[in-house]
């Protein structure tokens, strides 16, 4: 019974969502009270509703309930509690809920927290978040039900591929859809504005935090997925350019040109239109990533079994989404493009460049994952886009941007001394130069791509520390400040780690007996042996290897490999031994018929500075959303 | 400066940005796309020369074999059969009987060396490529 409750949840969710989405539109278009105040107490039913359907899914995972069809094929009753929880969102239904569950989770947020807004305003925004809630609560309805029975029950259930049985699935969804789904809040003030015709500051004073913190989960959320693809799938890459992984890149990389921009609009009116499409666009490349994701049409290590008529629906959906925005824009966008008046050398014109560069390699990204996709369906072959593509054509889109960052925070709004700037900047580009020559000689090998990486990291970093020795002279720096100052070293940080990973790892696959000495980094790797070793609802082969250094044991390293009792599929577990400079990583690849190993051994220099940038980014966003400005603000208008 | 030329240099530097991605692209594309290939196209010499192509199909039954890190197999479409040569570690479900789709170049005696094996990470998935060069072959089949 209590799984109908779930369903009966979801289709009066979809009805009220439906009334959240049409009244508040109309009633803010015809200025009927009676009509807009509808959209909050329609926004907090939807998430009640929601929620609801939420825990009864995962109360059903949680006592094993396999007369739902969706519980017998992602769990099974060996399997721990955690991740029983965490394969509520480990197949497709379960991931859509959880997709309209956090976009009424936004909703909500930005009901309660906008009281100081005007009501036309608010109910807009919730008017068109409430319209693209009732097209995805369609589409779970009618396509892709979580809570649809399977009779008779099975005796148990199919359990979750082992390779989600890990922490990372707990965290790593939820995160990543956060961020996505959050975009749809940045979109519906676009579109709200657009309709009152009401593009000014304040809304992207508004919408600013919103974005931010979209963008700061959607970090968040990408590099737990880089972090755990690393740990987890036993090939020690940390990203791969895989179709499903650029579904969330593209959106990330639009989502930080639009904070960018609306910074601009904000402090001084400009850019409105642009600011706008970006924000319809971010969106719109979030509902194509669902459609990738989801659709099954991308050969993709996220890629599972799917039913085409999905993909039919979500395609529907977006081109309604991206149609009925875009001629939205068209008719009520503002005419002046740029907006407020600036010279060339101008804050303004370094924050439109590096939008840009932004801008550009979202739509290489984009093209390198739809052109198989292109030529399939124009029948022209098969073909597949590898990762050269993408770093060949990325990374020199990529190495301007940086050039910029060193140089835009210096430049004053609306006209700027660029003479002087540079004049400043002579320490910074000498000590980016210096570093550009001298790390790649002290790591023993010079590339020009590694000396390119480290004067473009330490351009960055001299010239933040320059800035933050002058904001320091002229007085206590604000969050928004210190916000970006993180979130730009972050970049640094991270291009230190993706260039020493790049150019001074080593990876050897090799045989090896009980005994035999490998090694990597000047470290050595002895192996001991393998023994038999019993797991939950799995039998691990688990390695033993000890980690030398000038003869001293550093430490012991176990990597496994699992059978899982409920899944033909054997699985790798890495051993790790991570640090500041280095991770050894050790997996064990199969066992060989005259019982050696063959082993797969990495030296990673740096490579977790990858995910301590994107760390330090993520902090820098929850900084700025914190900025005393917004609080100010909110105040004056509550008093 | 005329807020008109303002206008007009800021464009020109965005077309240049995009004229210069449009370059890189055309170029990264012309060298880095590899083609789909099915096993009846590799032995009817369709399979390009000189450039790296992919494999889609089957792994055949008790074709594998393993020379220290070197596995030897062979991978059909269920019609015609491609030897492959890898030297590495495979991934998890890689097996035999199983879908595959692998990377690399034709050697001189007719041997595909692979220099990449792709991993499927759901057993029950199959990947469309390979699928695609089993229907192709079950069509080609019945028509003869």
């Amino acid at each position: 019974m209590i799984p109908e409750f779930g369903h009966y949840a979801l289709i009066l969710a979809l009805c009220i969502a439906l009334i959240q989405g049409v009244l508040p539109l109309i009633g803010a278009h015809q200025g009927r009270r009676e009509w807009l105040i509808l959209a909050r107490p329609a926004a907090q039913t939807v998430f009640l509703l929601l929620a609801t359907a939420f825990v009864i899914l995962a109360w059903s995972f949680y006592i094993n309930d396999f007369s739902v069809l969706y519980v017998a094929e992602h769990s099974n009753s060996q399997m721990p509690v955690m991740y029983r929880l965490g394969a509520v969102w480990g197949g497709h239904e379960g991931s859509l809920l959880l997709w309209v569950f956090l976009l009424s989770t936004w909703t909500i947020l930005v009901a309660q927290l906008s009281k100081a807004l005007d009501e036309f305003m608010v109910a807009r925004v919730i008017g068109v978040l409430g319209l693209v809630m009732s097209g995805l609560l369609l589409f779970v309805l009618t396509t892709s039900n979580p809570f649809m029975r399977l009779l008779p029950a099975a005796q148990d259930g199919r359990s979750l591929n082992p390779l989600l049985q890990d922490p990372g699935l707990v965290f790593h969804p939820p995160m990543l859809y956060m961020g996505y789904v959050g975009f749809s809040v940045a979109f519906a003030f676009a579109i709200a504005s657009l309709l009152s015709g009401r593009l000014d500051a304040a809304w992207a004073r508004w919408s600013r935090p919103w974005t931010t913190a979209a963008w700061v989960f959607l970090t968040l959320g990408i590099a737990l997925g880089s972090w755990w693809a690393y740990y987890e799938l036993g090939w020690g890459g940390w990203w791969f350019w895989d179709p499903v992984e650029n579904a969330s890149f593209i959106p990330w990389l639009v989502g930080t040109a639009l904070l960018h921009s609306l910074a601009v609009t904000e402090k001084r009116g400009g850019f409105k239109s642009w600011t706008v499409l970006l924000a319809i666009t971010a969106f719109s490349l979030s509902l194509l990533g669902t459609f990738l994701v989801r659709s099954g049409v991308l050969t993709s290590v996220h890629a599972f079994a799917t039913d085409p008529r999905r993909g039919v629906f979500i395609l529907i959906f977006l081109v309604l989404v991206v149609g009925s925005s875009l001629i939205l824009y068209a008719w009520r966008a503002p005419k002046s493009s740029l907006g407020g008046k600036f010279s060339l050398s101008s804050r303004e014109t370094f924050i439109l460049l590096g939008n840009v560069f932004l801008v550009v390699s979202a739509g290489s990204v984009l093209l390198g994952t739809l052109y198989p996709l292109l030529i399939d369906a124009l029948h022209l072959g098969k073909i597949s886009v590898g990762p050269p593509y993408f770093n060949s054509v990325f990374v020199p889109l990529m190495a301007p941007l940086l050039v910029l960052m060193g140089i835009g925070p210096w430049t004053n709004w609306k006209s700027s001394d660029l003479l002087g700037v540079i004049k400043r900047l002579w320490l910074a580009g000498s000590v980016a130069v210096l570093a550009g020559i001298s790390i790649p000689l002290m790591m023993g090998e010079f590339t020009w791509l590694a000396g390119l990486g480290f004067l473009l990291a330490f351009w960055v970093i001299a010239s933040g520390c320059l800035q933050i020795i002058r904001q320091a002279k002229a007085g206590k720096p604000t969050r928004s400040f210190i916000g970006m100052q993180f979130a730009h070293l972050g970049i640094a940080v991270f291009v230190i780690g993706v260039t020493m990973v790049g150019a001074y790892q080593e990876e050897k696959d090799v045989r090896m007996s009980a005994g035999d000495t490998v090694s990597v980094g000047g470290y050595q790797i002895q192996f001991e042996g393998v023994n038999v070793v019993p797991g939950p609802n799995y039998q691990a082969m688990r390695g033993t290897f000890l980690l030398n250094k000038n003869g001293n044991t550093q430490t012991i390293m176990h990597p496994e490999k699992r059978n899982y009792f409920s899944s033909t599929m054997p699985m790798t577990e890495a051993a790790i031994d991570a640090g500041l400079t280095r991770d050894i990583y050790v997996s064990l690849g199969e066992e060989l018929p005259d019982k050696s190993w063959a082993v797969r051994v990495y030296y990673k220099p740096f490579v977790d500075w990858i995910w301590g940038g994107c760390l330090l980014m993520a902090l820098g966003g929850v900084l700025a959303i914190f900025d005393k400005r917004y609080r100010i603000k909110l105040k004056r208008q509550v008093a | 400066m005329k807020s008109r030329y303002k206008r007009a240099l800021i464009i020109i530097a965005a077309l240049a940005v995009i004229g210069v991605a449009a370059l890189l692209i055309l170029n990264a594309l012309n060298s880095n796309i590899a083609l789909y290939v099915t096993p009846s196209e590799v032995s009817a010499g369709k399979a390009p020369k000189d450039q790296a192509f992919r494999i889609g199909g089957m792994v055949k039954d008790e074709s594998v074999r393993r020379d220290g890190l070197t596995v030897y197999f062979v991978i059909t479409d269920l019609v015609k059969d491609v030897p492959v040569a890898y030297t590495g570690i495979l991934p998890d479900l890689f097996k035999e009987g199983k879908g595959a789709v692998i990377q690399g170049r034709m050697n001189t005696n007719g041997e595909f060396i692979a220099s990449e094996v792709l991993a499927k990470h759901d057993e029950n998935y199959m990947p469309p490529e390979a699928k695609h060069a089993l229907e192709q072959a079950q069509k080609n089949g019945s028509n003869k």
